[in-house]
């Protein structure tokens, strides 16, 4: 039977199963694929805490979802168009994201009386008539997977942990898509530590690719054309990656030696696996015992002049507050890498939220006024995280980077800048010792001098006692304390005359501003190119500069009617704003440990428009 | 074995005098403090080390000790309360040849600081850090702290505290520490010599000085630094020598099965505890620490143990290396180019 070939524009595919089951595995190597072959693509894998929750429990499902297109996209996507579950658990979990008469992939095996009734189900779903809606392929993947890999003296279990390279291999003739990326990524990741599954698994995946092309289930496949792009070079990157590679760059550009403190803590424990594998560029990475540790190794080893960063989530940087004050009063350059995660306290550490912004607005004691940026997307860490190196290097201020869960592992085509480009950063040491005063301050950017210990003549002591203007020496004068308060809070306002003028897409002036920051970009970006198609005088901004705002916000606000203001928290940026700016900006908010869906704001952006 | 030196430190010119190393900040201690005396010695001894002023690095916390880089022309760092250990750390990561001193109190290492103390000494960073133990919360005007004796009437005790309170170098030394002396705010000459050695250790270095705050706990350790009492309550450690005390050494220490006991040397010295200070096995360091606890013995002071194991800033040096050897120098276009590449014509 010769079979179908269908053109379509986009996809959606979400892999679904335990957490051992490997799903982020193969998900991610069909957003390679994906990527390679030239698609605009989105992912959000979406993971439990719980390393491995007791099998089949809706606890332990983990699913993977990604967007692929040959059109610009922005999201991972509201609904799926194909849900691939390896079990009962995760069709409970993920059929409500599965489009209408989409296609539903399942392991039959798994569909047994136990794991039924470990997902709730008191009759098997297969076998009733509650997914007539869909178009329902049960596969015996686990059989077929074991039949496939007889010959290979694998035992059952470790024949079981391929079978979701024969899933992948499924998707990928459903899309149309070459086996042999992956092919390569199985011998080189398997190649030091599990060469005996180099085999079974590129079997089970071609195997798995084979068994849609031989079986009458499958009469369709798709095929996604490729996306335009500006010419250039890509790879694919996730957010904490691109938050690496930003940091190495800087550390790199600037000629400073790159020093990592960090905690593990989810989602920032990437960031140390990343920087720990690049000794060879000097970078040291330092797993501290505690939170406040690993901000004290970045303080100190910034005051002996190297780039201090410490990366955390929200609870680590509740902790590291005091820390940070500190670098804020020494005005040492400092970069706080704060990946958000749901909160308060623990909270959800899995799920993604923006609800740390006042906390590292206002979060320490007296006033202590920080930069913080925050990246939009998977590839803008790579920019924002830079730009914050450049910011306290030349501020001589700790700088907090702000990303969050939902960019940090969402990945995307990443087109890679050219060295070349990179903004200079220049760290200035003192060297001079004529006249040499630790709180003298440059004239425009009140930056005052970074005097490295081992320079003759500029010995020196600082602290966190309030300091007597020019000497640093301690002082409790009270005209100077005021003094000193308000030229810190000056220093950091004055970063605002070279932050670029706000870019508005779409409409420059007119009904409805969308006003956001942060991981909502995408989102908010879909949502007003369609209303922009519909005829809509609706306009996007989006905050990379936090604090200070860029000094022409106040007058782009000026230009709309209404202000809205999307956010993954109960309204921060729209108290900052409305504070700032006395404007009534109106909040959409949602405070579930999910991004936006693209149906959510286009339904609020329609009772403004 | 002496432990010597082999870090890059530049030779200075031992032209260097203690005024040297004096800053313009007027020291605003109490009268009396015994934080004059332990300054008064560091800045003694800091020209007999041999080291440019601009390499030292003085790093502090938080309390009545801390003040301490402020009084000192070197580079110098007050930091927060209990954290002065992560910092010194990052300094010393970041530039391998500084001379990193860390002023610390009972308080300020050992209870809010406390894990930081432990995981420095466990690192074993070349770092040299000074405790001053007075037994007291003395820049919060008097409360009880981590060595002050259980039952002690304090501002915050007024029916006695309930604490047992740790022994700093026992503590040191479960955590690993390679190098770990007892000195006295009150004798001169051993502190200077104590300073001196913990300099010349590579690894950390931890010394506990016995500290009189005369304000909230004055006379606390007065029984082993005042000349009437301090003969017969104190134990001088001496690499290879028995363990004598006494006015006229008439005193010995010898172990009764597992417990030390003080006997009299006229029958000679042959059964007394030699001391070695070099034992990479820690019972006899720990035995001897424990001592302190045990009120009819006499407290140990000197060094417990200097023993010798690789730094982490060398092995996180030699770790760059050699990536650098068998990676090659980081290439940052290589870097960012890398993995599964394509080109958008």
């Amino acid at each position: 039977m010769r079979k179908q070939v269908e053109q379509i524009q986009a996809a959606t595919v979400l892999f679904a199963g335990d957490s051992g089951d490997g799903s982020q595995t193969i998900g991610t190597q069909m957003t390679e694929t994906s990527a390679i072959v030239g698609n605009d693509v989105a992912t959000l894998p979406d993971y439990p805490a719980e390393i491995k929750a007791p099998a089949g429990s809706l606890a332990g499902v983990s699913g993977f979802q990604l967007h692929f297109s040959s059109e610009t996209i922005h999201t991972p996507g509201d609904t799926c168009d194909v849900l691939v579950a390896m079990n009962p658990a995760a069709l409970k979990v993920n059929l409500h994201k599965l489009k209408a008469n989409g296609i539903l992939i399942v392991n039959s095996d798994n569909f047994a009386r136990k794991n039924l009734r470990l997902a709730g189900y008191t009759d098997n779903p297969l076998e009733d008539d509650s997914l007539t809606k869909y178009q329902v392929f049960p596969v015996e993947l686990t059989k077929l997977t074991r039949k496939t890999l007889e010959s290979t003296g694998l035992g059952n279990k470790d024949m079981d942990r391929c079978k979701n390279f024969f899933a992948l291999g499924m998707i990928l003739w459903l899309y149309s898509r070459p086996m042999d990326h992956t092919i390569r990524w199985i011998k080189s990741r398997f190649a030091a530590k599990y060469p005996e599954f180099i085999e079974p698994n590129i079997l089970a995946l071609r195997a798995g690719n084979t068994y849609c092309e031989a079986t009458e289930q499958f009469a369709t496949s798709y095929e996604v054309k490729p996306a335009q792009f500006a010419p250039g070079k890509y790879r694919n990157i996730a957010g904490n990656t691109s938050t690496v590679l930003g940091l190495v760059a800087a550390a790199h550009q600037s000629g400073l030696q790159l020093v990592y403190g960090s905690y593990p803590i989810t989602p920032a424990s990437d960031i140390l696996h990343g920087l720990a594998n690049y000794r060879n560029f000097g970078i040291v990475t330092m797993q501290m015992e505690d939170e406040i540790a690993a901000v004290g190794v970045a303080i100190g080893a910034a005051f002996s002049g190297a780039l201090g960063v410490t990366g955390s989530s929200g609870p680590g940087l509740a902790l590291k507050s005091e820390a940070i004050n500190l670098a804020m009063i020494t005005e040492l350059p400092l970069v706080v890498c704060n990946i958000q995660r749901a909160g308060p306290s623990t909270g959800m550490p899995t799920k993604t939220e923006q609800a740390d912004l006042l906390q590292m607005f206002y979060g320490r004691n007296g006033e202590s006024p920080i930069p913080i940026l925050a990246a939009c997307r998977p590839t803008d860490c790579f920019d924002t995280v830079y730009e914050a190196c450049r910011i306290a290097v030349k501020y001589r201020t700790p700088v907090i980077f702000l990303s969050e869960l939902y960019i940090a592992l969402g990945a995307e085509p990443w087109q890679i800048p050219d060295v070349a480009d990179l903004p200079k950063i220049e760290p200035n040491f003192q060297n001079n010792v004529n006249g040499f005063e630790p709180y003298t301050r440059n004239a425009d950017t009140l930056a005052r001098p970074w005097a490295k210990p081992g320079t003759p003549g500029l010995e020196h002591r600082i602290g966190g006692l309030e300091k007597s203007d020019i000497t640093g020496n301690v002082s409790y004068d009270a005209e100077n304390h005021e003094k000193m308060v308000s030229i810190r809070a000056e220093k950091v306002k004055r970063i605002a005359d070279e932050i670029p003028p706000t870019e508005i897409f779409g409409a420059q002036e007119g009904d409805l501003l969308v006003l956001g920051w942060g991981g909502t970009f995408g989102t908010i970006r879909t949502v007003v190119e369609n209303k922009l198609e519909e005829g809509h005088a609706i306009g996007h901004a989006h905050l990379r500069h936090l604090n200070p705002f860029p000094s022409d916000l106040g007058e782009v606000l000026s230009r709309f009617k209404t202000v809205l203001i999307p956010e993954l928290n109960s309204g921060q940026l729209r108290q900052l704003i409305r504070n700032e700016f006395l404007v009534d900006a109106i909040g959409l908010n949602k405070v579930q440990g999910q991004p936006f869906q693209v149906f959510e704001l286009e339904s609020k952006i329609e009772t403004y428009i | 074995m002496k432990n010597k030196k082999s870090s890059g430190i530049p030779l200075g010119v031992p032209t260097l005098t203690p005024k040297d190393f004096t800053s313009d900040q007027d020291e605003r201690w109490c009268p009396g403090c015994g934080d004059y005396s332990i300054l008064a010695q560091t800045r003694r001894i800091m020209p007999e080390l041999g080291i440019p002023r601009e390499n030292i690095v003085f790093i502090s916390g938080i309390g009545c000790s801390s003040r301490f880089p402020y009084y000192m022309n070197t580079y110098g760092f007050h930091t927060i309360h209990g954290r002065a250990p992560t910092i010194a750390s990052g300094v010393k990561m970041a530039n391998p040849d500084l001379s990193v001193w860390v002023i610390t109190g009972d308080g300020d290492a050992l209870s809010i600081g406390g894990n930081h103390f432990i995981h420095l000494l466990r690192r074993n960073f070349d770092i040299n850090v000074l405790l001053f133990n007075n037994r007291i919360y003395g820049l919060t005007k008097g409360q009880y702290s981590p060595t002050s004796e259980q039952g002690k009437d304090t501002k915050s005790s007024p029916f006695g505290s309930l604490e047992a309170p740790f022994n700093p170098i026992s503590l040191a030394l479960a955590a690993g520490a390679t190098f770990a002396a007892r000195s006295l705010d009150r004798d001169p000459e051993h502190l200077r010599s104590i300073i001196k050695a913990a300099f010349e250790h590579k690894g950390t270095s931890f010394i506990e000085i016995y500290q009189n705050c005369n304000e909230f706990n004055d006379k606390t350790f007065f029984l082993y630094t005042e000349k009437d009492t301090k003969a017969d309550n104190t134990v001088f450690l001496q690499h290879g020598e028995p363990l004598l005390f006494g006015k006229e050494h008439e005193k010995g220490i010898r172990l009764n099965g597992f417990q030390p006991e003080v006997t009299t040397v006229t029958n000679g010295t042959d059964d007394l505890i030699v001391h070695d200070q070099y034992a990479e096995n820690t019972t006899l360091a720990n035995f001897l620490a424990r001592m302190s606890d045990m009120p009819e013995m006499p407290h140990p002071i000197g060094i417990f143990r200097s023993v010798q194991h690789t730094c982490y800033e060398d092995m996180m040096t030699d770790q760059i290396a050699s990536a650098k050897q068998q990676r090659g120098e980081g290439d940052l276009e290589a870097l960012l180019n890398a993995g599964n590449t394509w080109v958008v014509e």
